[in-house]
């Protein structure tokens, strides 16, 4: 019989372990994968995990990969936390990308100093907005907020999809669905290393979010906002006890996931699309939700997470340019990673140990 | 067979035996070589703390669960009890602390769902009647479960078990729920089924029951035996000491102040009831007088949860002038309000509402501390100061810390209870607000705990404690009031009390309400 027991203390020796093994056990699984459907083992691997990192300008465009997840994540961080299930920050970033891409698209004259500042409050405000539907109906109606901001994501990119294709569209982009460019001052611009030249794609977005990660980690873990927040995720009535208000974190916890969501929607077009189009998310909402989770619902562990499911995303689409390789084979490869680092988590939390049965008889 | 180091009282053939068992959970060892005997028609008591690992060991009795090690034997024959179904056919039955009836059947219907075979529920009935005759045990089989009190109830379970012929019966702490008349009744058929030769397996840590009831105890302490000993001749201090290991203090009760100074007063709080379950809070007025430590009594599911809520304020009424400390109406206040008014809680449940288990102790210290603004600044936390905090409450209270900053859920029950009590005693409240402060603490931190809300009354602030142990209450309560469903009998000094008196208010009894009166 197996039996689990948590641990009271992780060794620091088994967090560096784990990811390790779970990594070296996806390698083993995944050569062994390629190698039945007839791919080398041995190259597919490299252009999973080393081509697409292979050179430094490289590295800057993993970042940019992993941008929009960073950012996103650590606004879902504070919902999970709380226990507060937003699954829709797919709707609430395009809406971010919505309300930014009205202030770039209606006053494209703004010099760059006041353009910039009124996007970015845009794009939190629009995402903030979307967030708000379910996190009102939930407090107020006690709705499921999974359905209802799920939902509300189709709704949006319904909705975008009719700006850009209708009222929005430009009249000289030859019938495609497409905005006008964004003005200069809109574009968020790659960062140039002192002279030394750029970095990949590499824009100062990333740095932003970057930043706002540990700004998350220092919000999550330092102040009474933090505090109320995951003592209504560990135990709502200790927080009743407590005297903080279980609707004003739900709807705080919405707002900051809204919030961030929709400035990562933000920086996604105006660092690398300048214009909307229908699709200016491919799926990052969602990913974002699993980065959230194998971070450990630490904003500063998304960083890390970000990264490695950027990678795998990157490396995903290497390995169907260069091999030729399915979509569906990649995609069975990134679960197969997401789930033995999970998995590897699990043997951190709990001691698991081996007893045999039967020896209840002994006298 | 029988053991080297097992006692032998008498020649005859133990009705049941255990030879060495043990059980872990994990890397927790609930039973540590444990070994037992019990004789057809004695009634025997299985005395231990919470966490004594009595429950575990009963349970492994009736086939709950299995032993890691060790042998069983039934009328000196070895046995392995797979089941309880098994344990039934051997004649063992169990009554449980938690009765598993259904609310809206008859008490027939429901004896007859635990039956193995089917039976018309007219036979089925007369039996229970005849039982209920010979025993004295009073049923009514048409009754609704929904409409019996918790100690009728308890008799269903017990006629459910007579009905399978046992030659053992377990009670697991029978009398945790019953008022001490119902105490009293329980008993006398307890004797009754021992002199027609069925053996008891008694389970309580109430020491005066254990010494009125059973003959011998057998002592559990961390898991493994103590001692089997006769519990004639014992004092209830002894047992005590077997118990828990070490010198029992007495708490010494102070005198009420002289001349009482009102310091929060209650007047007319009334609640409805939220849910089907939930008991609803009827016009209750009290006043808690500063110096002076109030009982509030009553058995469990008699609006003890509902009242604490509303005076810790998770939840507030529309009705202005309900509650005042010192003259100032706090009845719309919140519970942060409420603290920095002054007032201390303590709820009865540790775990995810007086402390939260996943976090630090710093953390939990914070959790009552965060309005009283010396520890948060500009919304920021400071982290170092929580730490001396926690570090200096567990220092005061004795609570051992099985690290620097532990998360709550790696000290013990009685650890933690330590913690969340002294964690607002150290704020010296002009109130406080206990409820169950000792719930499933030992002995030594359960006078540890007494000892500290003597001295804060002592210090001139207000005590209201509501706890179902009868035995705490009349401990340390300078005046007693009784919680029955939802109604607050007049507070009296407990000096002119008997436990007699309080548990007929704790029936519901209004003659005995008006006798007093």
């Amino acid at each position: 019989m197996i039996s689990m027991t948590p641990r009271k203390d992780i060794p620091l020796s088994l967090t560096v372990i784990t990811p390790a093994v779970a990594v070296f056990l996806t390698l083993c699984i995944g050569a062994g994968i390629f190698g039945i459907l007839g791919y080398s083992p041995v190259g597919a691997l490299y252009e999973f995990f080393v081509a697409p990192v292979s050179r430094l300008d490289q590295i800057g465009d993993l970042f940019v990969k992993a941008c929009p997840l960073i950012i996103t994540s650590t606004g879902l961080v504070f919902c999970y936390r709380a226990n507060v299930w937003n699954i829709g920050a797919e709707g609430q970033l395009i809406f971010g990308a919505i309300f930014s891409g009205w202030v770039a698209l209606s006053f494209p004259d703004l010099p760059a100093g006041v353009m910039m500042p009124a996007m970015i409050l845009a794009s939190i405000i629009g995402g903030i907005l979307w967030a708000m539907v379910p996190a009102l109906l939930k407090v107020r109606f006690n709705t499921n907020e999974i359905l209802v901001s799920l939902m509300l994501t189709y709704v949006a990119a319904l909705f975008i999809d009719w700006l850009v294709r209708g009222p929005w569209r430009d009249p000289m982009s030859f019938g495609f669905p497409l905005t006008k460019m964004y003005s200069d001052a809109a574009l968020i611009h790659r960062v140039d290393l002192f002279g030394a030249g750029m970095f990949g794609q590499l824009h100062w977005g990333v740095v932003g979010a970057l930043l706002l990660a540990l700004f998350g980690g220092f919000l999550l873990s330092r102040t009474i906002l933090g505090f109320q927040v995951k003592v209504m995720g560990d135990a709502p009535r200790a927080g009743r006890f407590a005297g903080f208000d279980p609707k004003f974190v739900t709807v705080g916890v919405m707002a900051i996931a809204g919030g961030a969501a929709g400035l990562a929607g933000m920086v996604e077009v105006s660092a690398s699309m300048g214009q909307l189009q229908p699709n200016v998310s491919f799926g990052y909402g969602f990913t974002a939700i699993i980065v959230a989770f194998l971070a450990r619902l630490n904003p500063i562990g998304v960083i890390v997470a970000g990264l490695v499911v950027a990678l795998a995303e990157l490396g995903g689409d290497n390995a169907q340019i260069v091999l030729g390789m399915p979509k569906v084979v990649t995609g069975v490869f990134k679960g197969v990673l997401l789930f033995m680092l999970l998995a590897g988590e699990t043997f951190n939390r709990y001691h698991i140990s081996w007893r045999s049965a039967g020896s209840s008889t002994r006298g | 067979m029988p053991h080297a180091n097992q006692p032998k009282t008498t020649t005859q053939t133990p009705l049941f035996e255990a030879v060495n068992v043990d059980k872990r959970f994990g890397e927790f060892v609930a039973n540590d070589d444990v070994s037992f005997l019990i004789n057809p028609g004695e009634i025997h008591a299985l005395l231990g703390e919470n966490g004594a690992g009595k429950s575990t060991f009963v349970k492994m009795i009736y086939g709950l669960l299995q032993p890691d090690r060790g042998q069983f034997f039934w009328n000196g024959a070895p046995v392995v009890v797979r089941g309880p179904h098994q344990a039934r056919d051997l004649g063992i039955g169990m009554v449980f602390q938690h009765f598993s009836l259904f609310d809206a059947l008859t008490v027939a219907e429901n004896i007859q769902l635990a039956m193995p075979r089917g039976e018309a529920i007219a036979s089925l009935a007369s039996r229970i009647r005849d039982i209920s005759r010979a025993y004295g045990i009073p049923v009514d089989p048409d009754a609704r479960v929904h409409n019996l009190s918790v100690g009728e109830q308890q008799r269903v379970e017990i006629i459910r078990c007579l009905l399978q012929d046992p030659k053992l019966l377990i009670m697991d702490e029978p009398t945790s729920v019953l008022t001490p008349q119902e105490t009293d009744q329980l008993f006398q058929v307890l004797r009754q089924f021992a002199d027609n030769g069925m053996a008891v397996l008694f389970i309580s840590h109430k020491l005066d029951e254990i010494r009125a009831l059973t003959s011998r105890a057998t002592v559990l302490r961390h898991g493994k035996v103590v001692g089997s000993v006769s519990t004639k001749g014992k004092t209830s201090r002894q047992l005590a000491e077997m118990m828990i290991g070490t010198k029992v203090k007495d708490v010494a009760r102070q005198k009420a102040p002289a001349r009482p100074k009102a310091l929060f007063v209650l007047e007319g709080l009334s609640r409805p009831r939220d849910t089907a379950f939930s008991v609803a809070l009827k016009d209750i007025s009290v006043t808690a007088n500063a110096g002076e430590i109030l009982g509030i009594a009553g058995i469990a599911g008699n609006g003890q949860d509902e009242l604490m809520a509303a005076l810790i304020g998770e939840w507030r009424g529309d009705k202005a002038g309900v509650m005042r400390l010192d003259g100032v109406d706090i009845s719309r206040t919140g519970p942060s309000g409420r603290r920095m008014a002054g007032i201390g809680f303590v709820p009865e449940e540790r775990n995810g509402h007086a402390a939260v288990p996943s976090m630090s102790l710093a953390d939990n210290a914070l959790l009552t501390s965060h309005a009283l603004n010396d520890t948060v600044r500009g919304g920021l936390v400071d982290l170092g100061k929580m730490r001396d905090k926690a570090a200096a409450i567990a220092r005061a209270f004795d609570v051992r810390l099985p690290g620097p900053n532990p998360l709550a859920s790696a000290l013990s029950g009685g650890n933690l209870q330590k913690f969340v009590v002294g964690r607002e005693i150290i704020k010296a409240p002009r109130l406080l607000i206990v409820s169950q402060p000792t719930w499933g603490v030992d002995v030594g931190a359960a006078v540890a705990i007494r000892e500290a809300m003597l001295d804060l009354a002592r210090n001139g602030s207000a005590v209201i404690m509501i706890s179902q142990d009868l035995e705490e209450i009349f401990a340390i309560s300078h005046r007693i009031a009784v919680l029955h469903d939802g109604t607050l009998s007049a507070a009296m000094p407990a000096a002119g009390l008997t436990a007699d008196k309080v548990g007929l208010l704790m029936g519901g009894s209004d003659q005995a309400a008006g006798a007093i009166a």
